[in-house]
């Protein structure tokens, strides 16, 4: 059942996960998530422009319209947020749907073609690691492996720049550029993983290996380390089971996956419910014994 | 005949979504509107599991307990310490997931599509028609006009209220305002909003249409009854205008209208900006005078 | 009967005790200084008398009852910057929502809300930026507005939440006046208050927080050198030379 191919993917959605969990760590902590939402269904018009205006759907090709698009959206909400009174949770929908509307106008226009009718770009929208071609790896590879390594490089500065930015910008930081690289990863990491996962659950990577591993620690190290573990166990866990049972999308397996560690994390972490519960009661009950 | 339901059904969209956007603008709820817009796959998937119907009537309920479900459940994990971005985005994305894998698993066989659900197909609308009252209307036309109705009375009943609760909350509880009824009141008329446009425009472009039109109102609205006048005109606009674009170009009417949406909102935040530095410009020139 | 009376009051965030046992008890018809370095747990204080927190043990009885919001006896001025002031809307709207509790469900304010909102905004000297959007107010003006909506509710107990935290000299005038005006017709009050120089001269109660009640009694009685080492501890250069 091992096939060759499978390996190889699996593989694949493994690096997608712990990149994911790494570079989704830095974004929530500075309260990002749903700008990489955003960013994820942004990726769309650009799959979708890219393919109409060149004809090929080589995969570097369509990463690079993704990209460009998905960068775009995320420079919109700044620019929104800093320009108007508008609050950023309605700068984040109004951006994230639009471009996904207008994705869906260039893909309606793809699909009416005669060439783009096999493309195979309606794929982007949920994922399908299953038909990933060798070289749709080995670029996957590349760039998970390029994504996790500037991680590490950066991590001192980056974690300098999430707890105390003034601090940062005093000894000398240059803040902007730091900032800039980190949306320019986040970016990336959307990019690699949409061939698998999909443009709309794509977040869910960024988002949910991160907020459970905030659970069990608050110590930025060790975060990292179990949100990359969590994204790497839910890509591989994920890919599996999609692939003995065909005909299911990568991408929502590999969400539940990751929502399932969540959820027991949830209940049962040192920050999680049932301790939580355990001190109301004490609480409860010293209050009554005074 | 059939263009002008279509027209009509697009315009009930642009019209029932810009009422229902104000509040979720100034609730700084955009988001949680948009993880309900991905949630009631989730319910409506449910509906018919357990119903085994495609039924309209079993679908909004499906459809609002997952509403409901998502705006609870976002509370629950945000009250317990998680930050409400990441909050949101685990739950949307938790629920949106299993509803996408529920039909590959017992719906495949019916019509009940995800690419539908999320994008869907106006121009299918006028095919299926409900007869009431001895009037025969397409059952998206019924639809909406009975979400419009539900979400304007609710207005016309809690007006004050959720003014007085969206603007400080700590207050409108001192003073005895039902604010937790008239939170999840306000997010059950958000999943009615969305299930009944759902169906024509698809649940993401729903969100479009619940944000867009509002918010370009809000960047110059001085009062919210003004608020809710331009959201309504912005929204039945960008419905016409997205229709007749999308039939110039043969493409997506839905996509069309939610890319219209944007652009209003692009060319009312930049003519507000050309205002502004002419009267900055003007009121340098009266003074260096 | 007392204003207020608080019995073993404690709240916890999660892991931290912010409250820990309070007790206090002030007669009706003071102005009250509610005193404490950042952190104390002053806003907490105050929202845990409104039932505003989940987590709280305690009693609390404002006027001998229990505080039911309906009752309409509490006025609750929040911190200025706990609300968004680009809301759509103008000054007097916002006094008008000091009428809402009398209004009651369904019903619109009637003539004589908007009469009452309008002789409550003049009293604050505000008659004249009725029609102003509230975005468009000084921090200052905010301030008046917030506290001529509690007017216009005609409570009988007032808490007010750091009032004068960045507002002009005449604004802090024509609040401190209101508030001895207030006092004059019997009612009571509470302030959550920073400025040591002034609690002399403004406030006739003080009660001195820091995670519990410290001391409490009139201001000439509690506001004492010793009292204040005690609650601010270490931190207290400025009282120096006092």
């Amino acid at each position: 059942m091992l096939s060759g191919n499978l390996l190889w993917v699996l593989v694949g959605t493994m690096l997608l996960g712990i990149a994911a969990g790494i570079t989704g760590t830095f974004s929530f902590l500075q309260k990002q998530s749903l700008v990489g939402d955003a960013a994820a269904h942004a990726a769309l018009p650009g799959i979708a422009l890219a393919f109409l205006l060149t004809g090929q759907k080589e995969l570097p090709i369509l990463m690079i319209g993704a990209a460009i698009t998905s960068a775009l959206s995320v420079y919109c909400i700044q620019w929104i947020v800093s320009f108007s009174k508008m609050k950023a949770d309605a700068a984040i929908g109004l951006v994230l749907t639009v471009f996904f509307g207008i994705g869906v106008v260039f893909l309606t226009i793809v699909n009416r073609s005669p060439i783009g009718n096999q493309s195979g770009l309606n794929n982007f929208i949920f994922g399908k690691a299953a038909t990933m071609t060798k070289s749709d790896l080995l670029w996957l590879f590349l760039s998970a492996t390029i994504i996790i390594l500037v991680s590490l490089l950066l991590y001192k500065e980056w974690k300098l720049l999430i707890f105390d930015a003034v601090y940062a910008k005093g000894i000398g930081l240059p803040i902007e550029a730091l900032k800039a690289t980190l949306t320019v990863l986040i970016v990336m990491t959307i990019v690699t993983g949409i061939q698998a996962v999909g443009v709309i659950l794509m977040s869910a990577l960024l988002i949910i290996p991160a907020a459970s591993a905030k659970l069990w620690t608050n110590k930025l190290s060790s975060m990292l380390i179990l949100s990359a573990a969590i994204g790497g166990i839910s890509g591989i866990t994920g890919t599996f089971i999609s692939a003995i049972r065909t005909g299911l999308s990568t991408g929502p397996i590999i969400v539940l996956v990751a929502s399932t560690i969540f959820f027991v994390s949830y209940f049962i972490s040192p920050a999680g419910q049932i301790n939580k519960f355990r001190r109301k009661m004490q609480f409860r009950k010293q209050g009554d014994v005074r | 005949m059939i263009e002008f339901w279509v027209v009509l059904t697009g315009l009930l969209v642009g019209i029932t979504c810009g009422i229902a956007g104000v509040f979720l603008i100034l609730r700084k709820m955009s988001m949680i509107a948009d993880a309900i817009s991905h949630t009631v796959l989730f319910g409506i998937v449910m509906a018919f599991i357990i119903t085994q119907t495609l039924n309209g009537f079993w679908m909004l309920v499906g459809a609002a307990i997952a509403g409901i479900l998502t705006a609870y459940l976002v509370q629950l994990l945000h009250s317990s310490g998680i930050q409400e971005d990441a909050a949101i985005g685990v739950v949307f994305t938790s629920l949106f997931a299993a509803g996408v894998l529920l039909i590959t698993l017992f719906a495949g066989n019916v019509h009940l599509d995800v690419e539908h659900v999320l994008m869907g197909e106006i121009a299918f609308v006028p095919w299926d028609r409900w007869t009431l009252f001895a009037v025969t209307m397409p059952k998206a036309v019924w639809m909406l006009l009975l979400v419009l109705l539900i979400n304007i009375a609710f207005l016309l009943l809690f007006f004050k209220e959720m003014k007085l609760a969206t603007f400080d909350p700590v207050y409108a509880a001192s003073i005895g305002i039902p604010v937790v009824f008239l939170h999840y009141g306000f997010m059950t008329s958000i999943s009615f909003t969305t299930v009944a446009a759902f169906d024509s425009v698809g649940a993401i472009l729903v969100v479009a249409m619940l944000i867009g039109p509002s918010a370009t109102a809000y960047l110059f609205s001085k009062t919210i009854k003004q608020m809710f006048i331009f959201s309504m005109l912005f929204g039945a606009a960008a419905s016409i205008v997205g229709y007749y674009l999308a039939k110039y170009w043969d493409t997506s009417i839905a996509g069309m209208m939610a890319a219209t949406v944007g652009l209003l909102f692009v060319v009312t935040l930049c003519s507000q900006k050309i205002i502004e530095h002419r009267r900055k410009t003007l009121v340098s020139k009266l003074e260096n005078m | 009967m007392n204003a207020l009376t608080v019995e073993n009051l404690s709240v916890a965030y999660d892991k931290k005790t912010v409250l820990d046992n309070a007790n206090v008890t002030v007669p009706i018809g003071r102005l009250s200084a509610i005193i404490g370095p950042n952190g104390a747990g002053k806003s907490t204080f105050l929202k845990a008398i409104l039932n505003q927190l989940p987590n709280k043990v305690g009693k609390v009885e404002i006027l001998g009852e229990i505080f039911e919001p309906k009752n309409l006896v509490v006025g609750y001025v929040p911190q200025r910057n706990a609300v968004d002031w680009d809301f759509p809307t103008n000054a007097l709207d916002i006094v008008l929502m000091g009428r809402y509790g009398h209004t009651g469900l369904f019903k619109r304010p009637s003539k004589q809300d908007k009469l009452l909102a309008q002789q409550a905004l003049a009293s604050v000297g505000m008659q004249d930026f009725a029609e102003r959007s509230i975005g468009q107010l000084s921090g200052g003006q905010q301030q008046r507005v917030f506290l001529a909506r509690a007017l216009a509710q005609n409570a009988d107990v007032y808490f007010l939440d750091e009032p004068f935290a960045g507002v002009d000299a005449a604004t802090e005038k024509t609040i401190i006046d209101i508030l001895k005006n207030l006092k004059a017709q019997g009612k009571s009050i509470f302030v959550v208050h920073h400025d040591l120089q002034t609690v002399k001269e403004y406030f006739d109660y003080t009660i001195l927080l820091n995670k519990t009640i410290l001391a409490s009694g009139a201001t000439e009685e509690v506001f004492t050198p010793q009292q204040l080492q005690k609650t601010y501890g270490g931190r207290l250069f400025m009282m120096q030379g006092m």
